[in-house]
């Protein structure tokens, strides 16, 4: 394969505030000490007075964005994934959620890929957080463009939204000119028939690599990029599960109620077909190089490979 | 209004809300008559607001923080004109719009929804934020509880508060001493509150929040403070105004029967008596 560009969701989403913030007066971003490395501080060099740096206090920052939320304003409240669906769950369910106010939640550093930090700051929990709390909007982008894209949805979409991003460098995977998001609506990168590969977030690059291999044993494998877990895209599922029969979850997160069991409670009751679920299988990560912990926690594409494999 | 009219509607108030916590048979009577009066004062002497249309843009903003009063909150908008007194005795019921802790999607006149503690007061916080970054001119009024201070969730919003050097917020603490395990110095002193306002860097103005002379003063000085966020200590009595309620922890979040639900309504009436005979 030839060089590709990676870039971390983490600085899409940087960047994305910037414009948005050029676009939209109404634009205010919250952090919490965190703008360096959530990227943050690339709306705050270009709107300073916009940008709102609560101090280490994520509970605190989710309800002041509800309270800037009811004045008509769109907050975008940023930290590690870990503190802001994690620590600031209860504020974001009882402040955000319950009153269904406008405020979107950049949550950085999601998964294993926060790398050397460890356990305490990989969060593999937060998906399943989210998608818990009723009218929340749950994104998990693949790449650059995805992301930019999101950000953008986010801001149109009138209502809270939880934004996942990651700190490692990602490739791009989206920008052909046909590439368009949709909110709640998968894209199928890869057609196939005899299992369908659904991912969401980082591991979607790895699994086009691994459907790239298993074609060359003679199995065709659909991959389908799950960029919004919640509002789900079912009929996308059912009609994956219909075809193939098999399907393969793949995520950077616990395999406990995120983007697996999404798709489990649909084909369960939908559209019956045998499941793999690829993700965190259960347990705390730990420190390490990102691209190691990658490949030990079986999200690279040699791990899926052999995974998907032996499954069909 | 003048006081004594204050009085009469804070008394009115109240009877509004042993009335809906009786009919609700559930909810918390002692801390919403603890702040009748300054319920009263501040939706019907300081807010700019307007019952016939609650969300116009320049209205000054009300956060409780200390959601379970929501009875004093909803006998004070029903009493002021922003839904009907009527309806206060569908408090907590299936269907009922009043819930038992403040909706904002619901309630007119309700600016934000709460009922966790401690997430109120950050809630004015970005509301009061929010005006500053666009020069817009209403002020934001917070009422707490006493207990609820313990939360870490109120220090983490006031040190942003003075930070910011937010003027138009308004934080009223309810000091009536009792939560719902005992006296607040025995569960967990929050003592000396008004130092720890001081020393997270607010204007801190003691008074006693069952005296409107007192609670007049302290509006007034709030508003000439610039530079920094006012903290008002309200110290008052727990279950005021029904005899058998005030001072006791028991009452904090239990509904009278209907023959305490007669004496607490004749203690009332005696006291709108003596009121009308001034």
């Amino acid at each position: 394969m030839s060089e590709v560009k990676k870039i971390a969701t983490r600085e899409s989403y940087g960047n994305a505030l910037a414009e948005l913030g050029k676009e939209h007066e109404d634009v205010v971003v919250l952090d919490a000490d965190l703008a360096g490395a959530t990227k943050t501080g690339i709306f705050k060099k270009a709107f300073p007075e916009r940008h709102i740096d609560c101090g280490i206090a994520e509970g605190n920052m989710m309800s002041v964005a509800a309270g800037i939320a009811t004045t008509g304003k769109v907050p975008f409240a940023s930290s590690f994934a870990m503190f802001a669906a994690g620590r600031a769950f209860e504020q974001v369910r009882n402040s955000i959620g319950y009153p269904k106010l406008n405020v979107k939640i950049g949550a950085t550093h999601a998964g294993i890929s926060v790398g050397e930090d460890g356990a305490t700051h990989q969060c593999n929990e937060d998906i399943a957080l989210m998608r818990t709390i009723p009218g929340m909007v749950v994104i998990n982008p693949s790449d650059d463009v995805e992301a930019k894209a999101a950000v953008k949805a986010a801001y149109e979409h009138v209502g809270p939204v939880y934004l996942r991003f990651g700190r490692l460098a990602v490739p791009v995977i989206n920008d052909n000119e046909d590439y368009k998001f949709e909110l709640g609506k998968a894209i199928t990168l890869r057609e196939g028939t005899d299992v369908a590969i659904i991912a969401t977030g980082l591991p979607v690059s790895e699994s086009l690599a691994a459907a790239e291999k298993l074609a060359a044993d003679g199995i065709s494998a659909e991959v389908i990029n799950i960029h919004t877990i919640k509002p789900l895209d079912e009929e996308a599922i059912i009609a994956a599960a219909a075809k193939t029969g098999k399907i393969v979850t793949v995520e950077e997160h616990s395999v406990i109620g995120g983007l697996g069991s999404a798709v489990c409670d649909v084909v369960a009751e939908k559209a019956p077909a045998k499941v793999l679920k690829i993700g965190v299988n259960d347990v705390f990560g730990e420190s390490g190089p990102a691209v190691q912990l990658i490949k030990k926690y079986g999200l690279d594409a040699d791990s899926i490979y052999e995974k998907v494999k032996a499954f069909v | 209004m003048n006081k004594l009219e204050l009085m009469k509607t804070a008394n009115e108030v109240r009877k509004g809300i042993v009335t809906a916590v009786h009919s609700a048979k559930s909810g918390h009577p002692g801390g919403s008559l603890s702040a009748a009066d300054i319920y009263t004062y501040l939706f019907f002497e300081e807010m700019n607001i307007d019952p016939a249309d609650p969300k116009k843009a320049d209205r000054d903003r009300f956060v409780l923080s200390k959601g379970h009063t929501a009875p004093g909150y909803y006998s004070t908008l029903a009493h002021r004109g922003f839904f009907p007194v009527e309806d206060l005795t569908t408090l907590r019921k299936v269907g009922s719009y009043l819930q038992g802790h403040p909706d904002m999607k619901h309630i007119p006149g309700v600016d934000m929804s709460s009922g966790s503690l401690g997430q109120g007061i950050s809630a004015a916080v970005g509301m009061a934020i929010s005006a500053k970054l666009s020069g817009d001119d209403y002020r934001v009024y917070t009422l707490l509880g006493d207990g609820e201070i313990q939360e870490g969730q109120v220090w983490e919003a006031s040190m942003l508060a003075a930070h910011r050097k937010l003027d138009n917020l308004v934080v009223i603490v309810d000091n009536n001493n009792l939560q719902i395990d005992g006296a607040i110095d025995e569960v967990n002193s929050p003592y000396p509150i008004d130092q720890k306002f001081e020393a997270f860097n607010f204007h801190v103005i003691n008074i006693d929040g069952n005296d409107f002379d007192q609670i007049d003063a302290a509006f007034k000085e709030a508003k000439e403070t610039k530079g920094q966020p006012t903290a008002i200590i309200a110290k008052t009595v727990k279950g005021k105004g029904v005899s058998f309620m005030e001072n006791q922890a028991s009452w904090h979040g239990v509904a009278p029967n209907d023959d305490q639900y007669a004496v607490a309504m004749a203690d009332l009436e005696k006291v709108g008596e003596a009121l009308c005979q001034k």
